[in-house]
């Protein structure tokens, strides 16, 4: 039991940080109804900014306590991602945006590749040790062990969604971001400067991927320009899983990939251990002979962890297209 | 034809051509050749340290030899280094070797990883081309049947039984879970090393897979945790092996660890930070300083890239000079002349005697295990040689 709890727990770190970053995908194609591709290197640039700031405020200052750091290298990362966010938007997107529907797709793939290509150049190519700021101690919940920063991941994430929340249902510009993704045209037509809502829907969207990337680089306590990738592909899924264009489908989707994933990965070995087969233990010698006891043969090993994520993804949208929540796109007149 | 009847225009084009043809002879008149030597390894990707090693070993190398002046077939002959990226992926792999041998290099020290030069190794076959792999451990590479194919340190069959033997008899362990990339090099060393284990009585209570570009291994360590065995055994490289000390120390996991010659670096220590204290590692020869040529290398290594060496770069190194060495040898650049030479060398390298045997392993391999203390790999013993 204390291992299914430890498990779960996993899924809640993972899935927390999945949520972060699902959060920008799916406001900007609520919006837009572009698959922002370019927003998993947005995490990354957030994670090696965060680092590089960490690593020169370690040098130059000794003396500050570690939380001051870390808060200054999230600030200086937040603003970077921001004006980042806003510049893809402004130089990539903004001119495409009466193109047909492919165009801004692939150039979204473009800028992809050339922010890790950037990233690359001025960060290299290696792996980079993150300082542990938050440390790394261990507690014990229910059986299972986590880390302060494992706490902390759950603990910013949550407090962060609830104030996307509040600022999408209670506040002005809110309003505002929901008007126009329902309609833009009538948004516009109503007083809604479009330009200004698309643009506070990407920075806020980088902040938040700002935040995601120190959090997964201080939890796995390394960075590297290649980071953005698969998270940003992980978290998209987890955006489409739970609805695009949803904000709590973005968060139930993250939360959820991170638990299917962290569950699959632990039992999918034990599900489809063929030792538990009595007739083909019988048929196949070999099989017998490895199946001594409590050892197991899987068919389908914990290196299937991708594959049982996105399998789980594909039954959802078969039998609910629109994901677990239900989508929200603009309607197009 | 009547040369006086021809234009001036015609007349100038003929002196041009006689020119430049005059111009070529001259060139295969030189005293001189410029030779090429393929390298080719992972330059990006999370092994990168690990490629640009044993570049740099390869360029100290052929530097020296152009410092020199080296003389063959009685003409001089400078070294160029042709080194290329093959990102540790098999696919991109065989592209690179195809580059290699289309740009006529005459010998290739490569790949770094098993996954790579397993593939590779039948395109530099088919041209003829000699390959000597500095890190290449998967036993397969050498038993295809290629006579090209060459390594300078034991292979896996050997570091997997000495793994395996010293898990069971000297880390006293009696169940084993073990772990592996699923590449080539993980999964085959993986395999010996379960063979070996098997053989010497530990029970394997898991076997778990990852890939080589994973950083999360919650889920398979949480696994390993309900199975409780007394050392987890990791078939992989070091960017894996690293963020894996750091996620087995979080959860609380008790367990021994041991990995092999994947593991066995600078880069390790540095990415497990403290959690990697009392790790277990594995590694092909002998330590540096221990090598016949080893402090030396380390200085001259340092003072001309001020990096510190990583891992494999002594053996690219020797793998270049010994290409070098068969190449004087039979007085010849020529790949088909100096083969023969090759492999039936007794080369006095860096690391230690080199000779190949009739697969192209390296004869008298032995194997040396290491655990990390204070932040440091500290030597513990050596198994054969």
């Amino acid at each position: 039991m204390e291992i299914f709890s430890q498990q779960i727990l996993n899924g809640l770190v993972l899935g927390s940080v999945y949520a972060l970053v699902a959060l920008g995908y799916t406001m900007v194609y609520g919006i837009l109804g572009l698959i922002n591709f370019a927003h998993g290197e947005v995490v990354m640039v957030g994670a090696l900014t965060a680092l590089s700031v960490t690593n020169a405020l370690l040098v130059a200052a000794p003396g500050l306590p570690a939380p001051v750091i870390l808060l200054l290298a999230v600030l200086v990362a937040m603003i970077a991602c921001m004006l980042l966010g806003f510049s893809i938007e402004r130089i990539a997107y903004r001119p495409l945006r009466r193109a047909p529907r492919l165009a801004p797709l692939i150039t979204a793939i473009g800028v992809s590749i050339l922010l890790q290509t950037v990233a690359m150049l001025i960060w290299g190519r290696q792996y980079h040790t993150v300082p542990a700021l938050i440390p790394a101690r261990p507690h014990t919940v229910a059986g299972a062990t986590i880390t302060d920063v494992g706490i902390v991941i759950i603990a910013v994430s949550a407090l962060i969604m609830l104030g996307l929340l509040l600022l999408v249902h209670f506040t002005k510009l809110g309003r505002a971001m929901r008007a126009t993704a329902e309609n833009q045209l009538v948004s516009g037509l109503m007083g809604v400067d479009i330009n200004r809502i698309i643009s506070a829907t990407f920075v806020i969207g980088s902040a938040l991927a700002a935040v995601a990337g120190v959090l997964v680089s201080a939890n796995y306590g390394i960075a590297h320009y290649y980071m953005g990738f698969t998270l940003g592909l992980k978290a998209f899924t987890a955006a489409v899983l739970g609805g695009i264009g949803n904000l709590g489908g973005a968060m139930l989707g993250g939360v959820l990939l991170g638990l299917i994933e962290s569950l699959g990965a632990g039992y999918i070995g034990h599900l489809t251990d063929l030792c538990q087969f009595e007739s083909l233990r019988q048929a196949s010698l070999e099989l017998a002979r490895n199946c001594t006891g409590s050892a197991e043969v899987p068919l389908f090993g914990s290196n299937y962890q991708d594959v049982f994520a996105f399998l789980v993804l594909i039954t959802v949208l078969v039998f609910r297209p629109t994901g677990l929540l239900g989508e929200r796109v603009s309607e197009r007149a | 034809m009547n040369l006086g009847e021809l234009s001036v225009a015609r007349k100038t084009l003929l002196l041009a051509v006689v020119a430049a043809g005059a111009l070529a002879l001259t060139g295969c008149a030189k005293k001189e050749e410029a030779v090429k030597i393929g390298h080719a390894g992972p330059l990006t990707g999370p092994i990168a340290h690990l490629g640009k090693d044993n570049e740099n070993g390869v360029r100290l190398a052929l530097d020296e030899a152009n410092t020199a002046g080296t003389m063959i077939g009685g003409k001089k002959v400078t070294f160029e280094m042709q080194s290329e990226d093959d990102q540790a992926d098999p696919k991109q792999g065989t592209i690179v070797a195809q580059k290699l041998v289309d740009a006529k290099v005459v010998g290739v020290v490569g790949h770094l990883n098993s996954g790579t030069t397993i593939p590779a190794s039948k395109i530099y076959s088919d041209a003829g081309i000699p390959q000597i792999s500095p890190s290449a451990t998967a036993v397969t590479y050498t038993h295809q049947g290629f006579k090209t194919a060459f390594r300078v340190m034991a292979n896996d069959a050997q570091q997997g039984k000495v793994l395996g033997e010293y898990a069971v008899g000297k880390l006293g362990a009696k169940t084993i879970a073990i772990i592996d990339d699923r590449s080539a090099y993980g999964q085959g060393l993986a395999d010996e090393f379960e063979k070996a284990a098997k053989a010497a009585g530990a029970q394997i209570v898991t076997r778990e897979f990852t890939g080589t570009d994973k950083t999360d291994f919650n889920a398979i360590l949480t696994s390993i945790k309900g199975k409780g065995p007394d050392l987890i055994f990791y078939g992989g490289m070091d960017s894996q092996s690293g963020p894996m000390m750091k996620q087995i120390k979080n959860l609380g996991l008790a367990s021994k660890f041991l990995t092999g010659d994947g593991g066995q670096t600078v880069e390790f220590i540095k990415l497990a930070g403290d959690a990697g204290e009392g790790a277990y590692a594995s590694s092909p020869g002998v330590p540096l300083d221990q090598m016949p040529g080893g402090k030396a290398f380390a200085e001259k290594y340092k003072s001309k890239f001020n990096l510190e060496i990583q891992l494999y770069a002594p053996y690219a190194y020797d793998a270049a000079s010994v290409m070098l060495a068969a190449m004087k040898k039979a007085d010849s650049t020529d790949p088909a002349k100096y083969l023969p030479a090759l492999a039936s060398i007794a080369f006095q390298g860096v690391t230690g005697n080199i000779s190949f045997d009739e697969n192209g392993d390296i004869k008298g391999g032995s194997i040396s295990l290491y655990q990390v203390k204070d932040g440091k790999w500290k030597y513990l013993e050596t198994v054969g040689g």
